[in-house]
């Protein structure tokens, strides 16, 4: 498999905050990794210097391309979406088209225009009169007309309601992704996405806590609901969490024996956010 | 060159009301201005029985020798370039303020995000901003001045054509067409002179994290004073009003159109002289482009190239976006 992104050590220092920790991670083509942590545990740092926004320490390769020197070049072959409503307020619709089908020599016209007939943008309209919403739907149709190989959504959704929530992870699914392209995504909103990742990045205080990919998931974790007779003994085998539930409490294991587990209780796979929450347990603390 | 020209098209929709509307109105408004008054003097004058001008231009034009000829020829041209002026300080004033903006507005409301992730260079970026402050504004201005110069010259001269006066005798005694060479002319050297307040404008737009006007004033202003009180300038042999004329005057007023005639000591008194006489010649390109043998011109062109890469490095590497 070749790789999207190879990081190794990478280091970011603000002024009085490591923001990543000499970091080494691996992004495979054709994954959707989720990169999910709590805030200013690094993820946007992380993607910043994937896309050659912000200076580090360390070795960064995306695409065969060092970020900091080439991100021109870089570009024309990723895309991103950094946080929601970033498109400036005075430009109209058929002006971001123009320009951007200009600039870029991998966007298809014909596909942008398609996307937005799907919605009520008018050609006509300026940013500054649309809803949150719809400009994400603009970015998204921009974006979806290009034909990138590594698209970087930070926050895309932030504050939408669920109808565009739902309708932007659909479109991603049905007219984007394949398997020549790779999606990394953060949000906050575990639940929605969890369900088309592939991948999961953990990260915690500028530190990769857990990577792996979601099959790996439902063999590694394991969530048990024990009577109270039992939870002792749950207990010494050093759960991962445990919460209380109708009487009953809930354990979350890593790695622990299958059978074992079976002979306590009901064992199901955990979600992700309540992976997340055992895993950044103490992160506010 | 593709991308560079879209790219110039993008800064001029975004600026298209300070570009293109902000001289055209300027325009617009002098001229209705000037209709009004012509209009008020007609009607009081109607009122009273006061023939006012008419006979009186044309029996002077009649006896006029050629002295007096050239005289209201002059009158015109002033007229005219009164007009074209009043536009040129508006460009300046809108020059300013784009310069200050433009790299710094999109890093405010965080749309830099979205234009960072096309694959365009920083450089290209800076250039295009740059070019548009230094070209396209001043081509927009002289085309809007022009214009305007002109509407003006024939309200006037179809106005005392009422009154009796030959038009086409007004419109050859004074010099439109030379009027509008001379500000052509002088858009290249507009661009030369004007680069080292642009550079400064923008790495303050580029590089300030709040308030770039703040930095843009008080960093000349304060090194001006520190430079004046300890008298750094007499190290140099020189005044210390030199760093005044400069430095802090080339890095903030420059984007003035006509400023180069002004810092120009010899200038002033050159205008003295032509004033009256010949308000053209101080515009005419064999007076202008003798600047272009003055160091002053050419130093600040090197500063400006310099003030713009500092700009453009800054461009990469802020991100607080």
């Amino acid at each position: 498999m070749n790789a999207v992104v190879t990081a190794s050590s990478l280091t970011k220092r603000y002024k009085n905050a490591l923001a990543l920790d000499d970091v080494s991670f691996r992004i495979e083509s054709g994954r959707i990794v989720g990169l999910i942590g709590p805030n200013g545990a690094g993820k946007t740092t992380a993607l910043k210097a994937i896309l050659g926004l912000t200076d580090f320490k360390g070795e960064l390769n995306v695409l065969g391309f060092d970020p900091r020197t080439q991100r021109d070049r870089l570009m024309e072959q990723v895309c991103f979406i950094a946080d929601v409503a970033v498109l400036p307020r005075w430009i109209r619709v058929s002006e971001a088209i123009d320009f951007v089908a200009n600039v870029h020599p991998r966007f298809n016209r014909a596909k942008c225009e398609a996307f937005l007939a799907r919605t009520k943008l008018k050609p006509n309209q300026r940013v500054k009169q649309m809803s949150k919403g719809m400009i994400v739907q603009l970015h998204l149709a921009l974006v979806m007309a290009i034909d990138a190989r590594l698209l970087v959504l930070d926050e895309p959704t932030l504050g939408l309601d669920i109808l565009y929530r739902k309708q932007f992870y659909q479109s991603l699914l049905e007219d984007y992704f394949d398997e020549n392209k790779t999606i990394i995504v953060t949000t906050h909103q575990v639940e929605e996405i969890e369900h088309i990742l592939t991948d999961l990045m953990f990260i915690r205080d500028g530190k990769i806590v857990l990577d792996t990919d979601m099959d790996a998931v439902g063999e590694r974790f394991a969530e048990v609901m024990v009577s109270a007779d039992k939870a002792d003994a749950a207990r010494k085998m050093q759960p991962l969490d445990e919460r209380q539930v109708f009487g009953k409490s809930i354990f979350l294991f890593d790695g622990a024996d299958r059978s074992t587990l079976e002979s306590m209780g009901e064992v199901r796979r955990p979600t992700v956010s309540d992976l997340f929450v055992a895993t950044m347990k103490g992160t506010y603390a | 060159m593709k991308t560079f020209y879209w790219l110039l098209k993008r800064e001029f929709w975004e600026h298209r009301g300070g570009f293109l509307w902000a001289p055209v109105v300027t325009g617009s408004v002098f001229l209705v201005l000037n209709l009004m008054a012509i209009i008020t003097a007609e009607v009081l004058g109607a009122k009273h029985g006061i023939e006012i001008g008419g006979n009186d231009v044309r029996m002077m034009l009649q006896h006029a020798d050629r002295g007096d000829m050239a005289q209201i020829g002059s009158a015109l041209d002033m007229a005219m370039i009164s007009s074209m002026s009043l536009i040129g300080i508006v460009m300046g004033i809108v020059v300013l303020f784009y310069c200050l903006g433009a790299l710094y507005d999109d890093r405010r409301d965080r749309s830099v995000l979205f234009w960072k992730s096309l694959p365009v260079s920083n450089t290209s970026t800076v250039l295009s901003k740059v070019t548009s402050a230094a070209l396209v504004a001043p081509v927009i201005a002289v085309v809007a001045s022009i214009a305007c110069g002109l509407l003006q010259l024939v309200i006037y001269a179809v106005v005392l054509s009422f009154h009796g006066v030959n038009v086409w005798q007004l419109l050859t005694l004074a010099h439109p067409l030379q009027a509008i060479g001379s500000l052509l002319s002088n858009i290249p050297l507009y661009a030369l002179w004007a680069m080292p307040a642009i550079g400064w404008l923008m790495l303050c737009s580029s590089g300030a994290r709040t308030k770039p006007f703040l930095w843009a004033v008080a960093v000349p202003v304060v090194a001006g004073l520190l430079v004046t009180w300890f008298g750094i300038m007499g190290l140099f042999n020189l005044p210390p009003a030199w760093f005044w004329t400069h430095i802090v005057q080339r890095a903030l007023l420059s984007v003035f159109p006509g400023s180069s005639l002004i810092f120009n000591d010899h200038d002033v008194t050159a205008m003295a002289d032509m004033d009256g006489n010949n308000p053209l010649g101080l515009l005419a390109p064999s007076h202008t482009y003798g600047l272009l043998a003055s160091p002053n011109l050419w130093l600040g062109v090197v500063a400006g190239a310099g003030l713009i890469a500092a700009a453009i490095w800054f461009r990469r590497v802020r991100d607080d976006g």
